[in-house]
């Protein structure tokens, strides 16, 4: 893995805090030039270290919410690949939201979203269950979410201060 | 018997009489005038508040919270717990070469407030003159006059980047002159003093048999360049008493930590007056603190390299908007000139305030060569403090098109 400069470092946060930040404020901010911000960005995107700059929605607040759930897959490694062909094979379903390795008492977990409780469940039922190497399944729905990719949904921080203190 | 509010209105102004005269003759701070205007004003960005805008690390609260599961709930020795002091002796000794021996040479504090307090107490007789380099923290002048000291102001200018100078300081210099109180980093300049700055005013102090009370608060709150404590130039250990605390650079205003590091012959003087009125600092704030001290200063670093982003912003949004604005290199104030405007702190202030929602602390509040300044805290968000930019900004404008 490439060594990443401190400036990078520091404009990898600033943008994870609020990707919509423009390289004339970063570079305030970093009291670097914008052409550095510019080209720190680019590089970054380049390398793929930046995948995309996504949008955290708190879908409670949509009257079309989704139904999610995490799923613990147990299966069977393949000879010579392991886990990557199957992880592959399951991450590649438009329904799938994220897939993980895990260590402990299951192999995956995969996040699952859908329009509702059936079609998740006849999404593990149809799909996942009948993959060859897929041992058992277990499937837990999220009822609510708090906090996500570190953000919380619900009454965020206020501020207590006085509004003038000394 | 029946007491209506006439009465009471009555009975307190009668009561006035019994106050002493120092204390009647004490004005309300400039900061606490504005907070009134502030307070029910709606939509307000703030940039007047004088603490960080983050909460407490959440390893300290949950270490303040486990201590009174398990108990913490008593008194704790006068000076405070050993292991915080052996704490804040390694502490000082690691980040700023300072070597005090916890048992005889440290108090913990109610506050870095309750340590100049103390501090003054014990070394003021009736008279005494008190240095004190202006604009400054808004307590230093009242506390002096409190222990019945004599507050002299020297002043500092924005072209000297708030730095105090050896001539002006000597040129306050009397007789009776005593104690000089130092606040560096700045609160409201952000102005710091380097090793350089530091040696004439140490010729100076030792010249004139000056006692230091060194208020370093916001040491950790350095940018381009580490803070250099007062007591570790040659010579001034044994005549500065080092205050310093865990509200700024922990983001712990509220839990009121602070101590003060000294020679041991005017820590014990000291030491009879805080055992005589606290007793002690409360014993979570001291569990808390330790914890801070322990495993808090990744947290204090995150925070510093904020501050410092925030710093840079705002120093270009005033100079952009047409403010001159010396560059602050500590704490967390901007402290813009407002001069070019035509008017007065105060009416400035309280104009911004009023026609831009935009709440600034006025320069004068900060006692002599403050007037014609603002006090900016950038302790807040980046998404705040560019909506405060631009309203200034517009604001400024109008007022130049006249």
């Amino acid at each position: 893995m490439r060594q990443i400069s401190e400036l990078k470092l520091k404009v990898l946060d600033l943008l994870k805090e609020d990707a919509r930040r423009d390289p004339n404020l970063l570079a305030t901010l970093l009291g670097a030039t914008p052409e550095e911000i510019a080209e720190a960005i680019a590089e970054l995107e380049e390398d793929n270290v930046i995948v995309k700059y996504a949008t955290v929605v708190n879908s409670s607040k949509l009257d079309d919410e989704k139904v999610t759930a995490l799923i613990e897959v147990q299966i069977t490694p393949e000879r010579g690949r392991g886990f990557e062909t199957i992880a592959e094979r399951i991450y590649l379903f438009p329904q799938v939201m994220s897939v993980y390795l895990m260590s402990g008492a299951y192999d995956l977990l995969v996040e699952v979203e859908g329009r509702n409780l059936k079609e998740v469940a006849s999404f593990v039922s149809d799909k996942l269950s009948t993959l060859e190497s897929v041992l058992s399944t277990k499937t837990h729905f999220i009822l609510k979410k708090y906090k996500q990719d570190g953000i919380i949904f619900e009454d965020p921080e206020e501020d207590r201060r006085l509004l003038i203190s000394p | 018997m029946s007491v209506n509010s006439q009465d009471v209105e009555n009975n307190s102004k009668s009561m006035t009489s019994y106050l002493s005269p120092v204390v009647r003759e004490i004005q309300p701070s400039g900061i606490r005038r504005f907070f009134d205007l502030v307070s029910g004003n709606k939509d307000i960005i703030t940039l007047g508040v004088g603490e960080p805008d983050f909460i407490t690390p959440w390893h300290v609260r949950e270490a303040c919270v486990y201590s009174l599961e398990r108990g913490f709930t008593s008194y704790t020795s006068n000076a405070g717990m050993p292991e915080l002091r052996e704490a804040i002796a390694e502490y000082l000794y690691n980040s700023y070469d300072l070597k005090y021996d916890p048992k005889d040479e440290m108090i913990v504090t109610v506050g870095g407030s309750e340590a100049i307090d103390l501090a003054l107490r014990a070394l003021i007789e009736p008279g005494d003159e008190v240095l004190v380099p202006v604009p400054c923290y808004i307590s230093y002048s009242p506390i002096t006059s409190i222990g019945g000291g004599v507050p002299v102001e020297v002043e500092t200018f924005a072209k000297d980047s708030f730095k105090l100078k050896a001539e002006h300081l000597q040129a306050r210099i009397t007789p009776k002159s005593k104690i000089l109180i130092l606040n560096y980093p700045s609160n409201p300049t952000g102005g710091i003093m380097t090793y350089e700055d530091w040696l004439p005013i140490a010729k100076v102090v030792e010249e004139n048999d000056l006692i230091v009370i060194a208020d370093e608060i916001y040491s950790e709150l350095t940018y381009d360049h580490k803070h250099v404590s007062f007591a570790s130039i040659p010579g001034m250990k044994d005549r500065t008493l080092l205050v310093n605390g865990f509200s700024k650079a922990f983001a712990m205003t509220g839990w009121r930590m602070g101590y003060v590091c000294g020679h041991p012959d005017l820590i014990y003087a000291m030491l009879k007056i805080h055992q005589y009125t606290v007793m002690c600092a409360p014993v979570m704030g001291q569990v808390a603190a330790l914890e801070a001290l322990k495993n808090g200063l990744r947290e204090k670093d995150h925070m510093v390299e904020s501050y410092n982003q925030r710093r840079r912003l705002i120093v270009q949004g005033l100079r952009d908007i047409g403010l001159s604005c010396h560059d602050p290199q500590g704490a967390f104030y901007a402290f813009p000139s407002i001069q070019s405007t035509g008017l007065s702190s105060e009416e400035f202030s309280q104009r911004l305030l009023m026609e831009a929602k935009v709440a600034a602390v006025p320069g004068n509040a900060f006692g002599g060569g403050g007037e014609g300044f603002l006090r900016c805290s950038y302790a807040t968000s980046v998404s705040q403090l560019n909506e405060a930019l631009h309203r200034m900004g517009q604001f400024v404008h109008k007022l130049k098109q006249g």
